[in-house]
């Protein structure tokens, strides 16, 4: 039982990056139909970023974050700009491959600049775990849980309740109906990566000091940020909240209970299981596939 | 005349390389190089003639891997409910059609499934497929070794007559190998997409629903193409572990199906040739790189390439060869004189 609980807290606070991510890559694939594979080195990029800040320049931890995201979300308005504005007439599979291209410099920028030994990001929280009833957890994981459920909400607030929000939902729905109602389409596109971006770095932000920081943590950032997508459904903010929180359980479950080997691999098979029994994501009623 | 010559001419080009490339290092990227172009070949046939961008395929060539090297070596399992399953080692050539026919089905029963799906979802699909292969490759320690590598796979050993068992020990005769099945496979690819197969997968490209509206069977060709595609992986595969002697889980990483696709797309995705000239390009790429880059920058060259082929020759080098010729060739015509005319 304690165990179980240990396990549940834990896919929690993972849970909360994990939709970050999703939010980031559904609002992307959604409104611009972009396979973004440099989604998970937005992550990496995230966690780079804080240890850089902290270690080399002696930024405080809390302004690090901060710094984190916003410079995630300039890289991610700049890639768009740059490589995705050229191709917007073009198909998936085009965009797709520019994408992987992308991806590929990215990582190997880092590695080239960092190195491929991990890197600890220190933090200033203490040592010693909070207890929780029977339950252990420590102060990091927590701030990570507060500072994740707070952005999913402000997401949320902005998708919802701001005009930006309206213009991408409108967007979403229908990008040439939105430019006749005065839409900025290419505005929205370049805003939609920059916030997607934005929401991978700061995942990466808040779990790279949890774990450790390595050039190819991006790659299976992005294979389970897909899986969170496909999970919850094309564009579905909502879905990819649940499903990054599903993914998180399924995982730590797993882990604990079947084989922590295959910990990594429950992404994939969830991918491949909900594809084929309900390929239109599990909150989703009725969206084409292609 | 010439369409008679050219082939030929290539066949003697390709079967006269150890003669004249008499470096062993040299000879040694000859080697990779082509069984990656085998590799590249069997993605074009689902990423330019069915137009699905498979970003799985390393899994077959990783399946065919393991197939061999597995065959060859012989395990010792337990299967659930206590049944121990043993096999002996068999002499490595058996490997080899092994390889292809395992990998078949898995492209079989890997298409089936994935076919379901089109476009981005395919994709994802077909990236998940591979990686729960590498996570069970790496996790599957009885059978795989895991981490740990499988080591020490003998060569190929095929009878002569009258010579008893030849060993391809020797990188000039392990050329002459790769370079036989490269050839078949490139035979076989040329048949397939100028038959009445070939017509239909580029039908269901260009116009899916339009060739569903004529009658052609959709799933069928796509399964069979992915089965073609994942047995010929699965034999550049076994090639590859009889050559390395040594295949670890690194096998299966997405960078290896990256390369493959780089490869098509460089070359020209869709056109016989388009792998084989990506192919050279990428696989010799690292010997002029490598002087002066390391591999990261190597990494990040390549993914720039990749970014500005797309941007510059999106149909990839060969078509763009193919059309400054034919545009020479009409301005020529446009250009020569009446005959009639030259006689006066």
């Amino acid at each position: 039982m304690q165990e179980l609980l240990q396990h549940l807290i834990n896919a929690l606070i993972l849970g909360s990056t994990y939709a970050l991510l999703g939010i980031g890559l559904t609002l992307i694939f959604g409104i611009m139909r972009v396979v973004n594979f440099t989604h998970g080195e937005l992550y990496a990029f995230g966690a780079y970023a804080i240890f850089f800040l902290e270690s080399s320049l002696g930024v405080n931890f809390f302004a690090a974050i901060v710094i984190a995201v916003v410079a995630g979300c300039a890289l991610g308005a700049l890639i768009e700009y740059v490589l995705l504005r050229p191709l917007q007439t073009a198909d998936i599979d085009t965009t797709m491959l520019v994408m992987i291209g992308a991806w590929i410099v990215m990582q190997n920028t880092e590695l080239l600049y960092w190195g491929g030994v991990s890197k600890a990001v220190p933090t200033p929280f203490p040592e010693e775990p909070l207890q929780l009833g029977p339950v252990f957890v420590s102060w990091l994981r927590i701030f990570v849980l507060i500072v994740g459920t707070a952005l999913i909400i402000g997401t949320y607030l902005l998708i919802d309740h701001t005009k930006l929000g309206k213009a991408m939902r409108a967007t979403f729905q229908d990008p040439a109906t939105a430019a006749l109602m005065g839409v900025n389409i290419k505005g929205i596109y370049t805003a939609t990566f920059a916030l997607g971006s934005g929401l991978a770095a700061a995942a990466g932000a808040l779990l790279g000091p949890v774990f450790l920081v390595t050039p190819t943590m991006g790659d299976l950032a992005s294979l389970k940020a897909f899986a969170i997508v496909i999970l919850g459904g094309l564009g579905n903010i909502t879905g990819a909240t649940l499903g990054g929180f599903i993914l998180a359980f399924v995982e730590e479950l797993g882990a604990g209970y079947i084989s922590s080997g295959y910990r990594d691999a429950m992404g994939f098979l969830i991918i491949i299981v909900v594809m084929l029994f309900r390929p239109t994501g599990l909150f989703r009623q009725a969206e084409r596939i292609g | 005349m010439t369409t008679r010559i050219a082939p030929l001419a290539w066949l003697v080009l390709l079967f006269t390389v150890p003669l004249w490339l008499r470096d062993p290092y040299y000879l040694h990227v000859a080697i990779t190089t082509a069984i990656f172009i085998i590799a590249a070949m069997s993605l074009n046939l689902l990423l330019g003639y069915t137009g699905q961008l498979s970003l799985g395929h390393v899994a077959f060539f990783g399946i065919g891997a393991y197939a061999s090297a597995l065959t060859t070596l012989g395990f010792e399992i337990t299967l659930p409910g206590g049944w121990q399953l043993t096999h002996e080692p068999w002499p490595p050539i058996v490997g080899f059609p092994i390889s292809v026919i395992v990998a078949g089905l898995c492209g079989y029963v890997i298409g089936k499934l994935s076919f379901k799906v089109r476009g981005a979802y395919f994709v994802i699909v077909t990236i998940s497929f591979a990686e729960v292969t590498r996570l069970v490759a790496l996790n599957w320690v009885e059978l795989t070794q895991g981490p740990l590598a499988l080591n020490n796979i003998p060569p190929y050993g095929i009878w002569l007559p009258g010579l008893g068992v030849y060993d391809f020990w020797d990188k000039t005769a392990y050329f002459y190998l790769v370079a036989v099945v490269a050839a078949v496979s490139y035979l076989i690819i040329r048949r397939l997409v100028n038959s009445r197969v070939g017509r239909a997968m580029v039908a269901l490209k260009d116009n899916e629903s339009l060739a569903v509206s004529v009658g052609i069977d959709v799933t069928h060709y796509l399964v069979l193409a992915a089965v073609v595609s994942a047995a010929m992986a699965g034999a550049a595969g076994s090639l590859y572990a009889h050559y390395v002697k040594i295949i670890d889980p690194d096998i299966f990483l997405f960078i290896y199906t990256v390369t493959m696709v780089i490869m098509v797309i460089t070359g020209g995705k869709g056109t016989l040739a388009g792998p084989i000239v990506g192919g050279i390009i990428f696989g010799f790429l690292p010997v002029i790189l490598r002087s002066f880059a390391s591999p990261a920058v190597q990494w990040i060259i390549y993914g720039a390439l990749m970014i500005i082929i797309v941007f510059v020759l999106p149909q990839g080098i060969v078509p763009a060869v193919e059309r400054f010729f034919e545009r020479r060739r009409a301005r020529a015509a446009a250009a020569a004189p009446n005959p009639d005319a030259v006689e006066r």
